[in-house]
C-alpha cells in the first residue's frame, strides 16, 4: 500500500515537472550503458590481471620481426607494428578503391543493360546478377584465387603482352616507370587539374548566362596531357622503362625481377569483390532508372533532345537520387567484405595485423579494438563522402 | 512512465546479479579447471584443423594423434574415460586465445614453446611431445636438394600465426636472401596454393611437412630437404593461474613417457601390478599416493596406461605406422639414444 502510493507519487511528481519527466529515463539510460561498459572493463582487466597479462599499445613501437609479402610503402620485419599496422591499412585500402571503382563501372553497365531494349543484352546482365548475388562471397573468392592458380602458367612459360608484361601463377609482372626530375611532372598534373576546375566552372557560367557550351570536356583532357608533356620537355624530365626479366633459380625454378608484380592474390579478391558487388549496384541503377517518371523521358525527347542527352541530361541525375543511398551501404559492404582476403593470403590489415601481428604478440584486446575502431572510422568516411555527394546532387528547393 | 521505471529497476537488478555471480565464480579456488571439467563431464581440448599424426578427424569425426591422446590421457586421469573429451579445431591464430578466454582448457596443438609465449600472454607450457624443426619441402624436379641453393625471389608459402613466419626472415636474411612470404590463415590453403605452383618452397615444421605431404596430389614428387633451420619443442599448453590443473596435464603426459621407459604398455598394465620394481607398482596405482596432490583416485596413471596407452604405442600408431615419420629421430626415449626425458614420479 505504501509503495503504490509512494509510486503514485512518484508518478504525479512527474507529470508535473515535464523537463524532469523527459530527463529522468534518459540519465537513467546513460548510467546503465556506463555501468556496463564499466563492468566489462572491469572483468576484462581483473581476468587479464589472474592471468599475468598486461594491458598497454606499447608494443606498436617493437620491431615486429616479421615480412609481408606485398606493400605499398617501404617495409621490412626491422620496422615496428606500427608500420606493420599501416601495411595491412594501405592494402585494404588499395583493394577495397579497386574493388568499387571496378564494381561501380560494372555495376552501372550491368543495370543499364538490364532494361536494354535487347533480349539478348537484358537476358545476359539478368543471368550474371542471380548467378554472381546468390553465391556466397568467399566462396568466389576461393574460386577465383584457385581457378586462376591452376589455369595461370609458370614464370617460364608466362603469358607475355607486349614484351613488357607476363601474366604468370606468381602474380602479373608490369613495367616500372622510373622517373627523373618527377616533381615537375606531378606539379604540372596538379596544375592542370586546377586549371580544368576553373574551366569547368567557367563553362557553366556561361552557359546559364548565355546557353552558348563550351567543350569542357575535350579541353580538359588536352590539358591533362598537355600541360605535363610541355612541362617535362622544359623540365628535363627523362622516364625509362624496368621491364620485368625472367631469372633462373634452379633447373625448373624461374621467376621474373624487377618491374611491379601484380600478386595473384591481388587480382583474385579485387575480380571477386567486384564481380559480386557489382550485382548489387546494378540492381540500384536499374531500381533508379526504374524510378524516374516515364514522362520525363518522353518529355525530353519531344524537345528534341538526342537518348544520349535524354540519359546524361534528363534521366541519370533524377535516377541518381535514388542510386546513391543503397550504393553507399554496397561500398561500406565491400571495404569490410575485403577482410576475407586472408582466407587467400592478400595481406590486409586483419591477415597482417588482426592476424600475424595479433599471434606474435598476443594483444588480443588492444588489436582487435585497433582493428574495429578502424573499420569503424573507414566506413564513417566512405559514409560522409557519400552523404555529401548526395547533398550535392539532391533537388534544390529555389 | 511507471511501466519505464519497472523496465529499469529489473535491468539494474539483473546486471547487480549477474556481477556478484561473476565475482563469486571468480574467486580462487583449488583448481577450478578440474572442478569445472568433472561437472561438464568432458575436457575440452584444442586441436589443429587437420594435421595428420598429431590431430587429424576421419570420415566420422573421430580424432586421433599424439596431440590427441595427450587430452585423451588427461579425460582418462580426470573422468575415467579417455573417450570424454570434446575437441575445438582451432586455426595458429585462434589457438591462444580460444585459451586465455576459457573455451578450452587444454591446447595440443603442434604448439611451440617459446620465452614470449610463456612469459608473456597467459600461458603455461607444461612439457614436450615432440622434439621438432622447421624444414623446407620443394618439388622434387626441381633440382633443389639443399637449403644453400635458394636464391633470391624464391617465394615460400606458410601458415601466419606461427613461429615459422618469424624463424623464415631470421634464416633468409642471414643468407642474403630475398623471398616472397605468401602466408595463408588455414593450412588447407597452404598445401593448395604450394600444390597449384604458386610457391617454389613450403615451409613449417618438419613434423608438418611430412604430414601434409600426403595431402598433396602427388606426394612422390616432393622431397624435405635435409636441413633444420630451428627448434621447434612441441608441447601441451594450460591457461595460466591453476597450478593444480597444469600439473595433471603436465603429469598425464609424462606418465606415458615414463610408462614406455618402463615398459608398461596398455596390454600389459593390469599384470604389471605384481611387478618387483616400485617404480612400475607406483605408476599403475599399486603403490603410494600419486593421484591424492592433484585430488584424483589412485588409478588415474594406470587408465592413461591402459585406454591410451604408453608414448611409444601413441607414436607407433598415429606417427610411424601411417607413414608420416617411421624414425623417431629425437623422439626416442633418452635410454635409446633420443632426448625424451621426463622427470621421475615419485
Amino acid at each position: 500500500m505504501k509503495i503504490k502510493n509512494f509510486n503514485l507519487g512518484l508518478g504525479n511528481f512527474l507529470d508535473n515537472n515535464p523537463k524532469l519527466s523527459n530527463f529522468l529515463p534518459q540519465a537513467v539510460t546513460l548510467f546503465a550503458i556506463i555501468f556496463i561498459i564499466g563492468f566489462f572493463t572491469f572483468n576484462a582487466q581483473t581476468n587479464m590481471d589472474t592471468r599475468g597479462i598486461d594491458f598497454g599499445f606499447g608494443f606498436l613501437s617493437q620491431e615486429s620481426s616479421f615480412d609481408i609479402q606485398f606493400s605499398l610503402i617501404d617495409y621490412d620485419g626491422s620496422h615496428s607494428y606500427a608500420k606493420a599496422y599501416l601495411v595491412g591499412l594501405l592494402n585494404t585500402l588499395l583493394v577495397s578503391a579497386v574493388g568499387i571503382f571496378f564494381a561501380t563501372v560494372l555495376g552501372v553497365i550491368v543495370g543499364i543493360s538490364r532494361l536494354s531494349s535487347n533480349y539478348l543484352i537484358a537476358k545476359l546482365a539478368e543471368i550474371y546478377v542471380e548467378i554472381f548475388r546468390n553465391i556466397p562471397l568467399l566462396l568466389q573468392i576461393f574460386f577465383w584465387y584457385f581457378a586462376a592458380l591452376r589455369a595461370l602458367p609458370l614464370p617460364n612459360e608466362a603469358i607475355t603482352f607486349f614484351d613488357v608484361s607476363f601474366l604468370t601463377i606468381k602474380g602479373f609482372f608490369i613495367p616500372k616507370f622510373v622517373w627523373t626530375n618527377f616533381p615537375v611532372v606531378f606539379y604540372s598534373f596538379v596544375a592542370a587539374i586546377v586549371s580544368i576546375v576553373f574551366i569547368y566552372i567557367y563553362g557553366k557560367r556561361k552557359q546559364e548566362a548565355t546557353g552558348q557550351r563550351i567543350p569542357v570536356f575535350f579541353i580538359s583532357i588536352a590539358l591533362l596531357v598537355i600541360l605535363p608533356l610541355v612541362a617535362s620537355l622544359l623540365g628535363g624530365v627523362s622516364v625509362e622503362l624496368e621491364t620485368p626479366l625472367l631469372v633462373q633459380q634452379s633447373e625448373t625454378i624461374f621467376n621474373f625481377k624487377g618491374g611491379i608484380n601484380i600478386i595473384p592474390e591481388l587480382m583474385a579478391l579485387a575480380l571477386a569483390l567486384s564481380l559480386y558487388t557489382a550485382t548489387f549496384i546494378a540492381e540500384c541503377v536499374r531500381a533508379g532508372i526504374m524510378g524516374v517518371g516515364k514522362g520525363q523521358k518522353e518529355a525530353a525527347a519531344s524537345i528534341g533532345l538526342t537518348p544520349g542527352q535524354v540519359l546524361k541530361l534528363v534521366i541519370m541525375p533524377q535516377a541518381l537520387r535514388i542510386i546513391i543511398p543503397p550504393t553507399t551501404n554496397q561500398y561500406l559492404n565491400l571495404t569490410k567484405n575485403s577482410s576475407l582476403a586472408a582466407a587467400i593470403a592478400y595481406p590486409d590489415l586483419v591477415l597482417v595485423f588482426a592476424g600475424t601481428a595479433m599471434m606474435q604478440t598476443g594483444r588480443a584486446i588492444e588489436i582487435v579494438s585497433i582493428t574495429m575502431l578502424t573499420y569503424l572510422s573507414l566506413s564513417i568516411a566512405i559514409s560522409i563522402f557519400m552523404n555529401w555527394y548526395n547533398k550535392k546532387i539532391a533537388i534544390k528547393e529555389k | 512512465m511507471l511501466k519505464t521505471l519497472k523496465t529499469l529497476v529489473y535491468l539494474l537488478t539483473s546486471i547487480a546479479l549477474l556481477v556478484s555471480f561473476e565475482t563469486g565464480a571468480m574467486a580462487a579456488k583449488k583448481s577450478k579447471t578440474l572442478k569445472k571439467t568433472q561437472k561438464m563431464g568432458y575436457v575440452r581440448c584444442g586441436v589443429s584443423q587437420g594435421l595428420p599424426g598429431f590431430s587429424n578427424a576421419d570420415a566420422s569425426g573421430n580424432w586421433s594423434g599424439v596431440d590427441v591422446d595427450v587430452c585423451r590421457a588427461v579425460a582418462a586421469a580426470t573422468l575415467g574415460d579417455s573417450g570424454k573429451v570434446k575437441f575445438y579445431p582451432l586455426s595458429a591464430k585462434e589457438r591462444f586465445t580460444a585459451l586465455t578466454s576459457g573455451e578450452i582448457d587444454v591446447l595440443s596443438r603442434n604448439t611451440t614453446w617459446t620465452l614470449s609465449r610463456d612469459a608473456d600472454i597467459g600461458l603455461t607450457f607444461v612439457g614436450v611431445n615432440f622434439y621438432d624443426g622447421q624444414g623446407f619441402m620443394v618439388r622434387k624436379g626441381s633440382g633443389i636438394t639443399s637449403t644453400s641453393q635458394f636464391k633470391s625471389g624464391i617465394s615460400a608459402c606458410t601458415n601466419i600465426g606461427t613461429t615459422t613466419e618469424l624463424n623464415m626472415r631470421d634464416f633468409f636474411n642471414s643468407k642474403g636472401i630475398k623471398y616472397e612470404p605468401v602466408a595463408f590463415e588455414k593450412a588447407d590453403e597452404v598445401v593448395a596454393a604450394y600444390d597449384a605452383g604458386r610457391c617454389d618452397t613450403y615451409t613449417t615444421d618438419k613434423s608438418g611437412l611430412a604430414a601434409q605431404r600426403t595431402k598433396l596430389s602427388k606426394p612422390d614428387d616432393h622431397i624435405v630437404l635435409p636441413e633444420t633451420i630451428s627448434k621447434e619443442p612441441l608441447g601441451p599448453v594450460v591457461r595460466q593461474g591453476d597450478s593444480v590443473w597444469e600439473d595433471i596435464v603436465r603429469w598425464s603426459l609424462n606418465v606415458m613417457i615414463e610408462a614406455e621407459e618402463y615398459g608398461i604398455t596398455s596390454a600389459n598394465a593390469d599384470s604389471m601390478k605384481s611387478s618387483e620394481n616400485p617404480a612400475i607398482k607406483r605408476l599403475v596405482g599399486a603403490e603410494g599416493e600419486l593421484g591424492a596432490a592433484f585430488g584424483l583416485d589412485n588409478d588415474w596413471s594406470l587408465r592413461i596406461i591402459k585406454q591410451v596407452g604408453n608414448y611409444g604405442e601413441s607414436y607407433k600408431r598415429n606417427i610411424a605406422d601411417t607413414g608420416i615419420l617411421p624414425d623417431r629421430g629425437p623422439n626416442q626415449l633418452w635410454t635409446k639414444g633420443g632426448i625424451l626425458y621426463v622427470p621421475p614420479a615419485r
